[in-house]
This record gives C-alpha cells, sequence and structure tokens, in this order.
C-alpha cells in the first residue's frame, strides 16, 4: 500500500445534530440550525467552539465558512473546504477533506457540516422555476426528466434489466430504514412503522421507484468534527478513527445526456477498491454499512459496488432480515437514514457510523468495529468512507 | 402545428450561450438530427463538448444521422415535479442508443400509451415534434419501430 494515506491518522471526536423537522417546518432560520448543530458537536467532543479552525461541507451548503468562523468569534481560521458536485455525493468526502487537512497540519479541528432549510430555499424535489433551459438540462427538462428521480431511475432500470433484479429488493431496502427508526426517537419516521402492504399499496413516484423508495426532504443540521488521533484519545468520547476515504467516480460519469461508460451503475466501481485499499479491510471485515438513500434504486447498485454481493444476486441478498440490527448479515442504515430518520443530505448517517464505533447507537451491532459509510450514490460525483475503532488501528 | 406529447408550459430548450449546441437545435429545425463526431479519430460524440474525449481534437464535427435506434433504458414517471405536468398523470422517458453513431444516447418520450409495455431493446424510430411561440423548437420523440 501506497505510504500516502489517511488511515488512522484521525478521527471523529464529537457529532451534533439539531431536531429533525419536516420540510418547512424549522422554527429556526438555517444558519441556525448549522450554528447548533455545530455547538452540539463540540460539547459532544467537549472541546470549545473556539478550538474549530477549519469547515468542510459539500452541495454548495449555503453557511460559509467565513460567517461561521465571524459569528463563532474564532481565531485564526485556517481551512475551508467545498467539495464540487450536487445531492449528497460529497458528505463522505467533507469528512474526507477535513480528515485530510488534519492529517497534513493545513488545521487542527475542523467541522464537516450541512444545513438544510428546504422550506426555507428551493426544494430538491421540485422542478426549478426557470423559463429556458440550455446545456445539459436542455436535452432532460422538455421530456419532463427535472427532479434527482427522474435523472438517476434510467441508471437502476437497466441495472435490474440486465442483472434481473426483482423489486421486492426495493421493499427490503426501504423497509430496513423504516424498521430501524422505530427505535430511533429522532427520527422524523418513528412511530411510523412500513409494512410490506403499505409499501406495495404506496403510488409510483417513477417506477422503478414507489413513494417509500425515495428520501424524505427535511430541515435541519448536523455536524461532525475531526481532530487528530492523538487529540482524539484525550477527549471525552470514544474515537471514530478515519481508516480510509475515496472520492470521485469512473470513466465519462457526468458525461452529457446519461452519456457515462458506465451507465447501469452506482458510480462507486472505481471508488470501492480505492477505499478498501487504504482501510485496509475488506468487505468481510465490516460490520455495519450506512448507505445514503436519496433512493432505494441507489442503495442496491452501491452495496452490490461495495463488494457485498454479485449483481445478480441482489434479489437472494436483499431479503429485509439480511439487513436488520443486531444480526443481519449486513446492517444497514441502522439509524433509519435518510428515508425515516432524516434527510440531512447523508451527514445524519456519518453521525450513525460514529455512534455504531462508540457503541451507542439506538441499533447497536454488538462489537462494531468497522463501519462503512457510502454517500450519495448515482450522482456523477461520489464518496464512501471507513471508520474504526481503536482495535483496527 | 402537430401533436406534441407532453403539456405546454415546460422549460424551453435553448441553445447554450457559449454556441457550443447551437448547429444541433438549428439541425433539428431544419429537420435533421446532427451528432458530434471527431473530425480526427471519428469518435462519436454525445452530449455536446468542445473536445473529443478520445483523441481531445478540438476538431469536432456535426454529422447527420439516421432517426433510428434501441431503447437502452426507460422510466415511467408518475408524479408531477412541475405545475405544466399537474394532472398529467404518467409518461415514458426512454434513453435511446443509436446503432449509427457509436451507440451514443438519447433523451426522449417514447409516444403512444403512456401506460404501454417497454420493452429494453426494442428497435424505435425518431419523430420530430415541432414547437412554436417565441422561441420555436424542435425535440426529438421516439416511437416504437413497426
Amino acid at each position: 500500500m501506497s505510504n500516502r494515506t489517511i488511515r488512522g491518522k484521525t478521527a471523529v471526536a464529537g457529532v451534533g445534530e439539531t431536531t429533525y423537522y419536516k420540510h418547512g417546518q424549522s422554527p429556526d432560520p438555517e444558519f441556525v440550525l448549522v450554528l447548533k448543530a455545530i455547538l452540539k458537536a463540540c460539547e459532544d467532543a467537549g472541546i470549545s467552539p473556539k478550538e474549530i479552525d477549519g469547515f468542510a461541507s459539500y452541495s454548495n451548503d449555503r453557511n460559509e465558512p467565513t460567517r461561521l468562523a465571524a459569528a463563532l468569534g474564532i481565531d485564526d481560521l485556517r481551512y475551508s473546504n467545498m467539495n464540487w458536485g450536487g445531492g449528497g455525493g460529497g458528505v463522505a468526502a467533507a469528512v474526507g477533506n477535513a480528515a485530510a487537512a488534519v492529517s497534513v497540519g493545513f488545521a487542527d479541528c475542523v467541522v464537516a457540516f450541512r444545513g438544510l432549510a428546504q422550506g426555507q430555499f428551493q426544494r430538491f424535489g421540485k422542478a426549478p422555476p426557470v423559463s429556458t433551459v440550455s446545456g445539459d438540462p436542455a436535452y432532460m427538462s422538455p421530456y419532463g426528466v427535472m427532479s434527482p428521480l427522474q435523472k438517476y431511475a434510467m441508471r437502476a432500470m437497466r441495472f435490474m434489466h440486465e442483472n434481473k433484479v426483482d423489486h421486492s429488493v426495493l421493499r427490503a431496502i426501504s423497509m430496513a430504514s423504516y424498521h430501524h427508526a422505530q427505535n430511533n426517537p429522532r427520527a422524523v419516521m418513528y412511530n411510523r412503522p412500513l409494512s410490506e402492504e403499505k409499501y406495495d399499496d404506496s403510488r409510483w413516484i417513477a417506477e422503478p421507484c414507489k413513494l417509500f423508495d425515495c428520501c424524505q426532504e427535511n430541515d435541519g443540521a448536523a455536524a461532525c468534527i475531526i481532530v487528530s488521533a492523538e487529540k482524539a484519545k484525550d477527549l471525552k468520547q470514544k474515537p471514530a478513527y478515519i481508516l480510509g476515504a475515496a472520492q470521485g467516480s469512473d470513466h465519462r460519469c457526468g458525461a452529457p445526456v446519461m452519456n457515462a461508460t458506465n451507465f447501469p451503475s452506482s458510480s462507486f466501481a472505481s471508488l470501492a477498491p480505492r477505499l478498501y485499499e487504504m482501510a485496509g479491510v475488506t468487505p468481510k471485515d465490516v460490520d455495519v454499512v450506512q448507505s445514503y438513500e436519496n433512493f432505494t434504486i441507489g442503495v442496491m447498485m452501491a452495496v452490490v459496488e461495495h463488494g457485498f454481493c454479485e449483481p445478480e444476486e441482489c434479489s437472494e441478498f436483499f431479503q429485509l432480515e439480511n439487513l436488520m440490527a443486531p444480526s443481519g448479515k449486513m446492517p444497514l442504515n441502522t439509524s433509519g437514514g435518510n428515508l425515516a430518520e432524516c434527510y440531512m443530505h447523508g451527514l445524519g448517517l456519518q453521525i450513525e457510523a460514529v455512534r455504531q464505533i462508540r457503541g451507542d447507537s439506538v441499533n447497536q451491532i454488538p462489537g462494531a468495529d468497522v463501519a462503512l459509510n457510502i454517500a450519495g450514490p448515482m450522482v456523477h460525483h461520489v464518496s464512501t468512507i471507513i471508520m474504526g475503532s481503536e482495535a483496527t488501528l | 402545428m402537430s401533436e406534441i406529447y407532453l403539456p405546454e408550459g415546460l422549460p424551453t430548450p435553448v441553445p447554450q450561450n457559449d454556441g457550443l449546441d447551437k448547429a444541433h437545435w438549428d439541425g433539428l429545425q431544419d429537420g435533421k438530427l446532427l451528432i458530434q463526431r471527431c473530425g480526427d479519430c471519428s469518435t462519436w460524440q454525445w452530449g455536446p463538448e468542445w473536445i473529443c474525449h478520445e483523441c481531445n481534437s478540438f476538431n469536432m464535427e456535426w454529422t447527420e444521422v439516421e432517426g433510428e435506434g434501441t431503447i437502452y433504458s426507460w422510466e415511467r414517471p408518475w408524479h408531477p415535479v412541475h405545475p405544466a405536468l399537474n394532472g398529467h398523470g404518467a409518461y415514458i422517458v426512454v434513453l435511446v442508443e443509436l446503432p449509427n453513431a457509436g451507440n451514443v444516447r438519447m433523451i426522449g418520450n417514447l409516444l403512444g400509451d403512456p401506460v404501454q409495455d417497454v420493452v429494453i431493446g426494442s428497435k424505435v424510430k425518431a419523430v420530430f415534434e415541432k414547437h412554436g411561440g417565441d422561441t420555436p423548437y424542435t425535440l426529438v420523440q421516439w416511437k416504437v419501430a413497426d
């Protein structure tokens, strides 16, 4: 392995999230939500907010580091980073970029954060209010392809065709998230269980996806604090060490008009091997998987591309009991994820991976040492990260 | 004015303001399907870009292609995400490979019954759909070949 690695050099030392709201229901402005999440993460880590010296985010987060640093009274802002690419493809990259910055000494205490108050801004699931379109949207919007699901459904339709995937795969992924949310009082879908019948009876949003295949749209904010491994050992919480991170996509993934070379894909084909190599683990070593559900179809392909089953084995592998904590073969989205906890653009899933490593998840996997966290499947720039306990160093 | 597949009121496509794809949109208005091909290495390319992804030449040309393709993938949206689609119901979007242009893909709607069975691999033919108004344009739609 290359000695250019971030393996074990940093850890997530603090996590924080606001109350999670349905979209449009936050009583606070988006900026206040972000501040509250950051302060909670500091409290969790046992550090002063003045110790933060860097910020990392993604998807053009509106809450700029300079405003945050001024608002919090930070003395010396040493690092800020915005990961390019829309959607949640950048969430693991934001944590990875923070870890890289701390690893090389750009900064000592970087917060990876995301704030979303969709009620106060444009919603993701609605077409942008424009009268003309040019560039890539000109080849999509006039044909009724405007929302994220409409842009990605055809990747999965082709994948399911080539690999003869049964639609029950998508239902199992959705039900795993809803099942886990029933133990999670933070979850927007707490006390709202999902049965097979309820899933089957739900309406199509865009075939092959039904209502419960689609994430929520929410208001809230979440934050993770990344410090050096040495510093993390002296702080309040059990560290969740960052073992590896990868971002990007394979050949011409972003080619316009859906001309990606590897089209029936969630964009992880070239990332997953890089991730495992840096982290020094294999899929067999992974105790728990958080896989960003923009839509269940993306989870399906992402799990395959991370090596948990062969594409043609999906129908057998994705059975609800295999995906459930504490004893499933591959416990998945143990907080309820984007479908049922909150669509905090995937940062909630990062926090859940940290909780699993600490041992304090609401759906704890006994002795979880290695947690995989897959971000934003199917978008054209994705990212993925592995965290581990001290035993993995 | 011929029949159109989706209701009026969706965003109007206009050429990119740097001129990259003006030839394509002008070609459709003249009833021609023009796709990019590299003048140096002959690689077909879609969507449009200023440079050839294979040999990195800027010598990209516009080549007329027969409107024949194969359904590579599809979806059937039901939920309206734009006000113009409220109350409209299902429609079919297809991703069509053009075997006469290096299997590049185009997006369009599949004409006919919106709840018809769609079969990946089916042969389809292009249908030019003219839109009038202040900024007229032409879309490429597809119908299953007989």
